[in-house]
C-alpha cells in the first residue's frame, strides 16, 4: 500500500501537476520512453509471423536491444521515433536471453541506460512502449500501455510449459503487453527507468494461457554492455583467412549432414548425424539449429561452411546449438 | 465457463491485500490514505459518477445482439456506430443507469465513420455527456471506457473500465471503404464486443470519442489491450450530417498523394473534375496544410481526410513550384451516388444464427480451440453474433417510434430531414426580406404572390462606383450595372449565366430564394437538409439546405444561431464553380444586408453595397424590350482548367 501511494505521488510530482485533484496524465514520462523506442522490420510476413517486432536505444551511438527472433533473420530496417529510417546490423545476441543487439549509423540517440540491481519490484506500476500490431508507422510514436508488475518470478518453475531457451527471472505483468509485435518493447518503472524487455509471445501448452511477461533489465545489462564494448560480438571476423580446403574444418568431416540447401539463407540444421564422428562423440542430434560457430553468427548454411574453413582442422570447433527450447553449448574435437 | 480457478485466485488476493494491510496497520485502526491519494481517488470516483449517466446501453429488439452509446443531448440524440445499429435498422432498446429502458429511432448514419447517431424518445431531460476536445488528448492520458462489453448490462448497470490512451491520430483501415478509423484514439482501457458504439471519456469525463474497434487477433474476440475509439472531433464534424437523418458519406481530395523521401505531402494524381485542380493543385504540388491542420505525410493527409464530410468545403494551403497558395477546397464523395448504399447492402453480412441462449454466448469464445475458428485481425469489436435476420420476422415497432420514422431511399429517416427542412424554411420567412411581408401560407396569397418580385439598389464598390437595379420575379430578372443590363427569363440562360462565370449569376441565387420563400421545400424541386458546414472554411457551422431544381442545385447556408442566410451557392455545371452571393451584414442578422458579394471560386467579382431591397407588384418592375444580351454580361474572370495531370508511380500512395 506505502509503495503505491509513494509511486503514485511520484508520478504527481514528476508531471508538475498544477492542480492535485485529478491523477496527473503520464504525458511526459510517456513521451521519454517513447523517443527510445523503435520500430523493427525484418523478415516475416507469413503465415501469421508478422515481419516487425520493437526494439529500444541503449546507447548515444545507435545501439538497439531487441527480442532475438526470425524478424532478425534479414538485416532489419529500424525506424526512430522521429521517423528517421536506418538499415541496421546485428552486432550481437545472446540465444539463451532471446536477445539481439543491432546497430544504426546514428549518433545523439537517447538511450535507456541498463541499471545493475532491478528496477522494480511486484506491485510496482509500470508503462510498456512498443509497436504491438504495427498500429504506428512511420513518425508515429509507439503505443503505450500501463499497469503493474504483477510478481517476479521462475520461467522455468514448470519446465516446458513455456516454449522458450529463456531460464531466468521474469517480470509478470499485469497488462496485455506481448501482443505481435511487441517483443523487443520496453517496460519503464514510475522513474522513467527502464525496467525490462518484452518478450516474445508465449502461450502456456497445457492451459492456452498468453504470458504477459518482460526480460528485467538488469538480466540483459552485462550481455548488452559486453556486446557494445566488442567483447561479444557474433559478428563474423572478416580479416580472418579463409585456409585450403584440405587445411580446414568442413561439416562432412565432423559428420555433420545438414538439410539440403535450397534456399539463399537456408537454416543450418542437422540432418542426420554420421555414427563415430566428432559430431556423434558430442552427442549433436537432427533437427539441431546452429547458431554460432566460435562465437559467430550463423545466418545460413553457406556461412556455416565459410566459417569451418577457417578454422584449421586440427583445432576444435565451439558451437552453440538451439534444441528444441534449449541452447547448447558443444564442443566438437577432431 | 468462468473458470474457477480465477475466482480463487482473487480470493487469494484479497486475503493477500488483508494481510498486507494487517502488517502495516493495526487491525483496530482504519486505513488512513495518504491525503494527496485519497484525493486523486476521489476525483476519479466523480469522474466516474459524472460519466455514467449519458452512458447508454443499446439492445436490438427480439434479443439480437447490441452494443453501446452516448448521450450528448437532452432531447435524447445519441451517438453509436453503424455497425450497432445496422442489425436492428431503425428501431432499438435503449437501457440508461437511471434503470429505465427508452425506444429509440435511428436518425442519421455514416457507414464510412461508422458513426450513428439515434434518439432515445420519451425525455426532454436526459443527461448528456459534456464534449471534449481529443486533439488536446495525448498518448499516457487516463481514459475510462463506460458500456456494455458481451450485453453484461441488461442491469442497466453499464461497464466502467480504466486505462490510459496508447496512441493518437491513429490510423485504421478500412474493411473495404467502409467502417475507417482515421485520427482516431487507442486505448489500453478493456474494450470488448458490447462496448462498440460506446463512450471513451477523459479523466475528467469528458467525452473524448466513441469505442468502435479493437486489434483482435489469434486470442479471439477479447481484448487484448488495445482498442479504438472514433475521436469525438471527427463526431463532431458529422453531428449536422447525421441530425439530417441522411446516409451520409466522407470526402476526398480526387488526389493521390504520397510521401516524399526527404518529408512533404505530394500530389501524385489528380482528378481534372476536382475542386482541388480547379483551385491549382497539379501534380508534383505540396500540400502544406488543410483544414486547419498542418501535414507532412501521407498518413497525416489521409488521417485529416478522413475525419471530414463529403461536400464540405475546408482551407488548403500548398505549395507548387515555389509558390505557396491559401485557398478552399470543396471536397467530392468517397462514394457515387447509389455505390454507398449498395457497398452498405454488401458490408456487413447478416449474423449466422445462433444456436445458445444470449447468456451462454461470451463464455463460449473462452475456449482456445474456439478462437482457432475465429476470423483474424481487427474486426469491429460491437454486435455480437445473432443480429435481427432479413428472413426474422420483423419486431413490432411501437407508435412513438413510427412517429418518428419516415423511410425514404438515401435516408437512415427522412423525419428527421423533414424537421430541419420545416425549420429552414420558418427561420427563411422570419428574416429578411420575407419577414416585412404579410405571410404567405394561405393558398389564396400564393397567386399574390407570384405576382410579387423584388427590387434592390445599390452601387458598385469600386471607384469611381457605378450605380446597380437588380430586378427579381417569378419568371424574369435582370441586374443593370453603370449602362450594362442582363435580363434573363428562362433556366438555360440561367444556367448559362453561371457557368460563364458573370455577374449575373446572382440572379439566380436571388430567384431561388424567392421560389423558395414562395413555394417551400416541397414544392421547390427536389429539396433535402445536407447537415452542418464551414462557410467560407471557417466554422462555425453553417446550417445547410439544398433545393434542386431543373439544373441547378442551390444551397443555402445559415447562421446556426441567428438562422440567418449568409450564402447562397448556385451549381450549374457540377464540375465548376458555382456562383457564391454573400449576403454581408453589419449589423442586426436579421437586417437588411449591407453588401452582396458574387464570388466564383476564391475570386469576389462584384460588390454591391445595397441602398435598398424591396418587395414591389411585379407589375412594377420594369423590363427591357425582347433583346437579350445575357452572354455578353460582366465578363468572364474565370480561367478554364486545361493541363493534364500526370501519373505518378509513387509507392505508398494513398488516395485523400
Amino acid at each position: 500500500m506505502n509503495r503505491l501511494a509513494a509511486l503514485t505521488l511520484t508520478m504527481l510530482v514528476a508531471a508538475n501537476c498544477s492542480s492535485l485533484r485529478a491523477e496527473a496524465p503520464l504525458g511526459k514520462w510517456v513521451r521519454d520512453a517513447q523517443k527510445r523506442v523503435v520500430k523493427i522490420y525484418g523478415a516475416g510476413g507469413l503465415k501469421g509471423l508478422e515481419a516487425y517486432q520493437s526494439g529500444f536505444l541503449v546507447s548515444p551511438d545507435g545501439h538497439i536491444a531487441t527480442a532475438w527472433s526470425y524478424v532478425l533473420d534479414v538485416e532489419p530496417v529500424v525506424l526512430l521515433d522521429d521517423g528517421r529510417r536506418f538499415e541496421s546490423k546485428i552486432v550481437g545476441f545472446e540465444p539463451s536471453l532471446e536477445l539481439a543487439v543491432l546497430k544504426i549509423e546514428a549518433t545523439d540517440t537517447p538511450f535507456f541506460e541498463l541499471k545493475q540491481e532491478p528496477t522494480v519490484d511486484w506491485g510496482d506500476p509500470v508503462i510498456a512502449v512498443s509497436n504491438l500490431f504495427n498500429i504506428a508507422t512511420g513518425n508515429e510514436p509507439a503505443s503505450v500501455m500501463q499497469g503493474t508488475v504483477a510478481s517476479i518470478t521462475d520461467l522455468n518453475a514448470r519446465r516446458g510449459t513455456f516454449k522458450t531457451p529463456y531460464r531466468g527471472k521474469v517480470l509478470i505483468l499485469d497488462l496485455i503487453a506481448n501482443n505481435p509485435g511487441a517483443a523487443g518493447g520496453a517496460v519503464i518503472d514510475s522513474r522513467g527507468q527502464l525496467a525490462g524487455m518484452l518478450g516474445k509471445e508465449l502461450r502456456d501448452s497445457t492451459t492456452g494461457v498468453w504470458l504477459n511477461y518482460a526480460v528485467p533489465a538488469n538480466a540483459l545489462r552485462t550481455t548488452i554492455g559486453d556486446i557494445i564494448a566488442g567483447r561479444k560480438t557474433t559478428v563474423i571476423d572478416s580479416a580472418t583467412a579463409t585456409l585450403p580446403r584440405k587445411d580446414s574444418h568442413n561439416p562432412s568431416v565432423l559428420g555433420l549432414v545438414m538439410v539440403p540447401d535450397v534456399l539463399e539463407t537456408t537454416p543450418a540444421y542437422i540432418d542426420t548425424v554420421a555414427t563415430d564422428s566428432a559430431a556423434a562423440r558430442a552427442s549433436l542430434r537432427p533437427d539441431d539449429l546452429i547458431l554460432l560457430v566460435n562465437g559467430q553468427r550463423v545466418d545460413s548454411q553457406r556461412t556455416l561452411r565459410s566459417l569451418l574453413r577457417t578454422i584449421d582442422r586440427r583445432d576444435d570447433v565451439e558451437l552453440t546449438v538451439q534444441r528444441d527450447t534449449q541452447i547448447l553449448p558443444v564442443t566438437l574435437q577432431p | 465457463m468462468i473458470n474457477p480457478r480465477i475466482l480463487d485466485l482473487s480470493g487469494l488476493f484479497s486475503l493477500g491485500m488483508a494481510i498486507l494491510a494487517g502488517n502495516l496497520l493495526s487491525a483496530a485502526d482504519p486505513i488512513k490514505l495518504d491525503a494527496a491519494l485519497e484525493q486523486v481517488e476521489n476525483s476519479r470516483i466523480e469522474s466516474v459518477a459524472r460519466a455514467v449517466p449519458s452512458a447508454v446501453s443499446v439492445f436490438v429488439p427480439g434479443g439480437g445482439g447490441g452494443g453501446s452509446g452516448v448521450m450528448i443531448s437532452p432531447d435524447g440524440y445519441a451517438l453509436t456506430n453503424f455497425h450497432v445499429t445496422s442489425p436492428a435498422g431503425s428501431f432499438m432498446r435503449c437501457g440508461m443507469s437511471d434503470g429505465n429502458v427508452y425506444d429509440a429511432v435511428i436518425v442519421g448514419i455514416d457507414p464510412v465513420g461508422d458513426l450513428a447517431m439515434i434518439r432515445l424518445l420519451g425525455r426532454s431531460d436526459f443527461p448528456a455527456a459534456e464534449l471534449g476536445d481529443s486533439r488536446a488528448a495525448e498518448a499516457g492520458d487516463w481514459c475510462m471506457v463506460i458500456g456494455n462489453p458481451f450485453l453484461l448490462a441488461t442491469n442497466l448497470k453499464p461497464t466502467v473500465t480504466y486505462g490510459i490512451l496508447s496512441g493518437v491520430g491513429r490510423y485504421q483501415y478500412p474493411s473495404g471503404t467502409l467502417l475507417e478509423y482515421g485520427d482516431c484514439l487507442q486505448t489500453d482501457a478493456s474494450v470488448n464486443p458490447g462496448n462498440s458504439g460506446g463512450p471513451i471519456y477523459d479523466a475528467q469525463g469528458r467525452l473524448l470519442g466513441i469505442v468502435g474497434r479493437c486489434s483482435f487477433e489469434k486470442r479471439g474476440r477479447v481484448n487484448v489491450g488495445v482498442g479504438y475509439a472514433i475521436s469525438i472531433n471527427q463526431a463532431k464534424n458529422f453531428l449536422g450530417y447525421l441530425r439530417s437523418g441522411r446516409i451520409v458519406d466522407h470526402a476526398t481530395l480526387g488526389a493521390t498523394v504520397s510521401t516524399e523521401p526527404d518529408g512533404g505531402v505530394v500530389v501524385s494524381n489528380i482528378l481534372e473534375s476536382s475542386d482541388a485542380y480547379r483551385r491549382g493543385l497539379r501534380y508534383g504540388s505540396e500540400i502544406l496544410e488543410i483544414d486547419g491542420r498542418v501535414v507532412q505525410t501521407a498518413n497525416d493527409l489521409q488521417n485529416v481526410m478522413a475525419t471530414l464530410p463529403n461536400g464540405w468545403r475546408v482551407k488548403m494551403s500548398y505549395r507548387s513550384e515555389g509558390k505557396t497558395t491559401d485557398t478552399l477546397v470543396r471536397l467530392m464523395g468517397v462514394h457515387l451516388e447509389d455505390e454507398l448504399l449498395k457497398k452498405m447492402a454488401g458490408a456487413l453480412p447478416p449474423p449466422p444464427p445462433r444456436p445458445q441462449a444470449p447468456g451462454e454466448d461470451g463464455e463460449e469464445k473462452d475456449d482456445p480451440k474456439e478462437n482457432k475458428k475465429q476470423p483474424p485481425q481487427q474486426r469491429p469489436g460491437g454486435q455480437r453474433p445473432g443480429g435481427q435476420r432479413p428472413g426474422k420476422p420483423a419486431v413490432k415497432i411501437p407508435q412513438q417510434v413510427k412517429d418518428q420514422l419516415v423511410e425514404r431511399k438515401g435516408f437512415a429517416n427522412y423525419h428527421f430531414n423533414l424537421a430541419e427542412q420545416n425549420s429552414f424554411i420558418n427561420e427563411l420567412r422570419n428574416q429578411f426580406p420575407a419577414d416585412n411581408a404579410p405571410t404567405e401560407t394561405e393558398p389564396q396569397d400564393k397567386k399574390n404572390a407570384a405576382k410579387k418580385g423584388w427590387l434592390l439598389k445599390g452601387e458598385t464598390d469600386q471607384t469611381p462606383s457605378q450605380p446597380v437595379t437588380i430586378q427579381v420575379s417569378a419568371d424574369k430578372m435582370s441586374i443593370q450595372i453603370g449602362q450594362k443590363t442582363v435580363e434573363i427569363d428562362n433556366r438555360s440562360e440561367m444556367y448559362d449565366v453561371i457557368t460563364d462565370g458573370t455577374a449575373a449569376g446572382l440572379l439566380p441565387a436571388l430567384n431561388a430564394w424567392q421560389r423558395m420563400l414562395r413555394d417551400g421545400p416541397r414544392k421547390f424541386g427536389e429539396s433535402y437538409y445536407m447537415g452542418t458546414m464551414p462557410l467560407g472554411g471557417e466554422r462555425p457551422l453553417r446550417d445547410v439546405m439544398v433545393g434542386i431544381a431543373g439544373e441547378l442545385e442551390v444551397r443555402w447556408l445559415s447562421h446556426p444561431d441567428t438562422g440567418s442566410v449568409e450564402a447562397i451557392e448556385v451549381f450549374a455545371d457540377r464540375d465548376e464553380d458555382p456562383a457564391e452571393l454573400w449576403l454581408l451584414r453589419e449589423g442586426d442578422s436579421k437586417s437588411m444586408p449591407n453588401v452582396l458579394d458574387l464570388r466564383y471560386g476564391v475570386e469576389s467579382i462584384l460588390k454591391i453595397k445595397l441602398k435598398s431591397w424591396k418587395e414591389v407588384p411585379a407589375s412594377d418592375l420594369q423590363w427591357s424590350a425582347e433583346e437579350k444580351n445575357a452572354n455578353n454580361g460582366a465578363g468572364s474572370d474565370r480561367q478554364k482548367a486545361a493541363d493534364a495531370s500526370q501519373k505518378a508511380n509513387a509507392n505508398d500512395e494513398v488516395k485523400v
